[in-house]
């Protein structure tokens, strides 16, 4: 059975591991355990799900790529495939890269034909071995699942004692379960030591995790907002932003529970759609909570009228948007960065919003704890634009740190005192030069300080207007207010190249522990770039500096229409022959070797060449 | 349209209520609504009502969406805070704005329009969920800002002021708040301020939905012969199941009636429904027979006036979530942020 290619990919802590199970089969917690184990050695991984929008019965992967070095960003490429999923066979196998490694249960009888002469077949009867060894139908079907963990451990030449430990974790209190698993991932590992000689690819122990933190992004963000001080939440269930709220719920329950009343230091709605989400949070925005949502494009679409009134009226409001593939339902469970024009400039009429970019999940938990801050510093809805391969993937991140002393920013908020003491009150006057105008929350003084909000256009006192003159000075101060929100958004990261250079690259988001891989490539190779990842918008001036600074600037993006460059021309005025699109929309996470292919495509570098023809 | 200012210089001798107050400090903006319009009674009826409860008028939040019912929370109370939203979309903001302080009296002012049609949804979601509010539709049938369409309100069979008949089932937004959970559903005519004042009031010390369906004739578009919303109609079809007076707490309770006749509410507050029964052998704590009653009597051609349902242990959505007594808009870093001892521990515990 074991037949080794002579060219067969040798590598120590680096390479592409890919899962192809069926979904609803048990094979996700397995997997995330090989995944675990992998850092537990020391090594960094970053793991993804390929999944589908359906519970039992489809096709769905989970890609492991493991590096030494660090990279965290999708490589491109699969060296070894553990194909257990008959649907989709053939594509699994013509995924691999030559001289790589094929993993399969050969239980049942493969005809040549359906393998490549190419690469490394690795077959175990993992079916027949748990017939043999266990009884009960349910144990032979899930136990399968660790036992070709167990299985890996043996052919990598991992620690079996990391994978027991994990289990025994996992399983802790149902000693049945522990025993079942232990001794599964046991025969696995020994089947494989027994009849396969060690494979090219090894994992070994080194000290490269270091303090790092192993979480998803869409648990920081809900994590974010409680130590945000978020009070209100409402939402509305959409795949891939779920799990923002059931993170905040559970966070909630764990830390905002009081403790002499066990009463809720917070309210959860799950409202009738994403209106009603939305209607909520401004409602409560405008009496004086922290409020978010957290939804989807489609929801973003829902919400466009709303964001509008936030925007106009003024009303603190905080959006989570966990993008996915559009438009219209589109790829509910692939990732996409395509609702950025769609929140820059959400609703009718002039408006332009405040977006933020996280890149990791620790990003996801300052950003949404900072977005509290900024919208009722700004009086604005305030987006955090994540997606959903942060969002939905566990990756390893700097871990989440607080300063007890960091008071929350509740911007310009008038008191009963305040009122008392002659402070002239004009809801929409701009009273300190800044575009943002002060503010009263209901209830709070008998006779002083109560206006009406409204949609409608309306002059500096918050009075009903038509008049050309008050729209017109309005919409000037939000334009004024949008300019300070330029010193209030997160400044971008730059990161120069070693050589100098008259190139950049801009990027924001996911993209980015693809692109540091990326760069590192291009660099391998004599081709230098500066580059700057996008943290806010509105941009801030060294954004501007840094394009105006460059002979050309690569924009990379993970959607079809390039709208991150689209705002930089229409915001900035920059040249737009000077921004190059490089641009993934597919639906998986961007790689390496796309973007340093992409690029060195377009600089025309036949070198770089062999970068370029890689699969997505 | 009145332009006439009104003027203040008889603030001085008007009463004064429990609280200092007269009914001029429960007043707004000048209405810029139709002479005659039925909405400026209910803003009349409203302003009646908060001075009588002895309301502070900042401790009341005005919310509604768009429309000419939409337009009048600034046609009343001016020292409260007041939110004139999104189109159909009050019950959500009036939600959010409630969970963020709990110590307000929240009033939601809409339309037939603004809550049969586009807001349908809305109004459904927040009578179940249990929102702490009162809900007024000023309901006339028609929409008045775009001149002149049905709404989803207007009975099969009405003629518009242009002649056309109205061919759609009507929605009885009554029928829907009694069958969606609301705990006070009544309804009421803009022309019976004796009738209303007390409903709204009721309402108003209710914890929980409180739904008021008021008829409210819109002179310019639907008061024509032909219309079953204008004033001639519901005068002559207008069948009362029962009149409300509402004591507080802190009243002495008159005893000036017939025994047998009167029915006592205590509603959680302490305030005290008096029903003085109309109709036969009704009964207003019955949500079955409130909803059998509605349509029987519809089918007659009456529309049934008067506080139909009213659940005494009415809970409220804080109830539901379990939230803290302290308004969550006044909680601070002290209650909200867990600070960076609890973070180091999660972080140990995704290593």
């Amino acid at each position: 059975m074991a037949t080794i290619a002579t060219a067969a990919i040798q590598a120590t802590n680096d390479f592409v591991i890919k899962f192809a199970n069926v979904n609803g089969s048990g094979s996700a917690s397995a997997n995330e355990m090989f995944a675990r184990a992998i850092i537990r050695m020391g090594v960094p991984v970053s793991p993804r799900n390929i999944f589908p929008s359906n519970i039992q019965g489809m096709p769905t992967w989970y890609e492991v790529r493991v590096s030494e070095a660090g990279w965290l960003g999708r490589r491109g490429g699969c060296d070894l495939m553990v194909a257990l999923n008959a649907q989709t066979w053939d594509e699994d196998v013509a995924d691999i890269e030559p001289g790589g490694y094929l993993f399969y249960d050969s239980t049942k009888h493969v005809p040549a034909e359906r393998l490549r002469p190419d690469i490394n077949v690795i077959g175990i009867p993992l079916t027949a071995i748990c017939a043999r060894e266990f009884a009960d139908p349910n144990q032979r079907r899930l136990f399968k699942n660790i036992m070709y963990v167990g299985a890996l451990a043996g052919l990598l030449d991992m620690e079996l004692e990391v994978v027991e430990a994990l289990i025994a974790q996992q399983y802790r209190g149902k000693d049945l379960l522990i025993q079942g698993n232990r001794e599964a991932a046991r025969i696995g590992y020994d089947y494989a030591r027994e009849h396969f000689p060690a494979i090219g690819l090894r994992l070994a122990r080194t000290d490269a995790v270091g303090e790092r933190i192993f979480i998803d992004g869409n648990s920081a963000a809900g994590l974010g907002a409680v130590y945000g001080g978020a009070t209100v939440c409402a939402w509305y269930p959409i795949t891939p932003s779920t799990s923002v709220v059931e993170a905040f719920t559970s966070y909630c329950r764990k830390y905002r529970t009081d403790g002499d009343s066990g009463a809720a230091n917070y309210a959860i709605v799950q409202a009738e759609d994403e209106l009603a989400s939305i209607g909520m949070v401004i409602g409560a925005g405008w009496n004086g909570a922290r409020a978010f949502t957290a939804t989807s494009g489609p929801g973003i679409s829902l919400m466009q009228e709303f964001i509008g009134l936030s925007y106009f009226a003024e009303v603190p409001s905080v959006i989570v948007d966990v993008q996915r593939g559009g438009p219209s339902t589109g790829m509910p469970t692939k990732t996409q960065q395509s609702d950025l024009l769609a929140c820059a400039y959400a609703s009718h009429g002039d408006t332009r919003h405040v977006l933020l970019f996280p890149e990791d999940p620790h990003e996801c938990f300052t950003m949404t704890a900072q977005a509290f801050d900024l919208a009722e510093r700004l009086q604005t809805p305030v987006f955090l634009m994540t997606d959903l391969d942060i969002g939905m993937n566990e990756r390893l991140a700097a871990p989440f740190a607080w300063d007890d002393a960091r008071a929350y920013d509740r911007g310009k908020v008038l008191s009963a005192a305040d009122l008392d003491s002659g402070k002239l009150f004009g809801r929409y006057e701009d009273v300190d030069g800044d575009g943002i105008p002060w503010r009263t929350l209901p209830g709070t003084h008998p006779d002083k300080g109560a206006f009406f909000t409204r949609g409608t256009s309306r002059n500096a006192q918050a009075r009903y207007s038509e008049i050309g003159s008050d729209y017109v000075y309005n919409m000037e101060r939000l334009r004024l207010k949008f300019e300070t929100a330029k010193g209030l958004v997160p400044a971008p990261q730059i990161i120069p190249a070693r050589s100098a250079t008259r190139l950049g690259v801009i990027y924001y988001g996911s993209t980015s522990p693809a692109m540091a891989e990326a760069l590192a490539l291009l660099a391998a190779e004599g081709v230098h770039l500066n580059a700057l990842r996008v943290r806010g918008f509105p941009f801030n001036a060294e954004v501007e500096a840094f394009v105006d600074a460059h002979d050309f600037v690569f924009v990379v993006e993970q959607n079809e229409s390039a709208q991150l460059r689209t705002l930089l021309v229409n915001e900035c005025e920059f040249d737009p022959k000077k921004l190059v699109k490089v641009l993934h929309y597919d639906g998986s996470p961007i790689t390496a070797r796309f973007i340093s292919g992409a690029i060195a495509e377009a600089l025309n570098t036949p070198r770089l060449r062999p970068l370029a023809p890689t699969k997505a | 349209m009145t332009y006439i200012a009104k003027p203040r210089l008889l603030a001085d001798v008007q009463p004064r209520n429990a609280i200092g107050f007269t009914r001029r400090d429960y007043e707004g903006r000048v209405s810029t609504l139709c002479a005659g319009c039925g909405h400026d009674s209910i803003s009349a009826a409203i302003v009646q009502a908060v001075y009588e409860l002895d309301l502070e008028p900042h401790r009341l939040a005005k919310l509604s969406g768009i429309g000419c019912s939409s337009k009048t929370p600034d046609y009343f109370i001016g020292a409260s805070h007041g939110f004139n939203s999104v189109h159909g979309r009050m019950p959500s903001v009036a939600t959010g704005a409630n969970l963020a302080n709990r110590d307000l009296t929240y009033l939601g002012v809409s339309g037939d329009g603004d809550s049969a049609s586009i807001g349908i949804g809305q109004f459904a979601h927040a009578m179940r969920r249990g929102l702490n509010l009162t809900y007024i539709v000023e309901n006339n049938g028609v929409y008045g800002l775009t001149k002149g369409q049905f709404s989803a309100t207007a009975d099969k069979g009405s003629k518009s002021k242009k002649g056309v008949l109205n061919a759609d089932s009507p929605i009885d937004l009554v029928a829907l708040a009694l069958q969606l959970g609301a705990t006070y559903v009544g309804r009421s005519f803009s022309g019976d301020k004796d009738q209303l004042v007390p409903l709204i009031k009721g309402a108003l010390r209710h914890k929980g939905p409180a739904f008021i369906d008021v008829l409210s004739p819109c002179v310019t578009f639907n008061n024509h012969a032909g219309s079953t919303k204008s004033y001639d109609y519901v005068r002559e079809h207008n069948e009362a199941v029962n009149k409300v007076e509402v004591v507080l707490p802190r009243d002495a309770i008159e005893t000036s009636y017939a025994p047998g006749s009167l029915r006592r509410v205590v509603q959680h507050d302490g305030s005290m429904l008096l029903l003085r029964k109309l109709g036969e052998d009704y009964d207003p704590t019955d949500r079955i027979l409130a909803m059998n009653h509605l349509h029987e009597r519809a089918a007659l051609g009456e529309i049934v006036t008067g506080l139909l349902y009213v659940d005494e242990s009415a809970e409220d959505l804080h109830r539901h979530l379990n939230t803290v007594e302290t308004p969550l808009n006044l909680l601070t870093e002290a209650e909200l942020c867990p600070g960076s001892a609890a973070l180091e521990a999660l972080n140990a515990s995704l290593r």
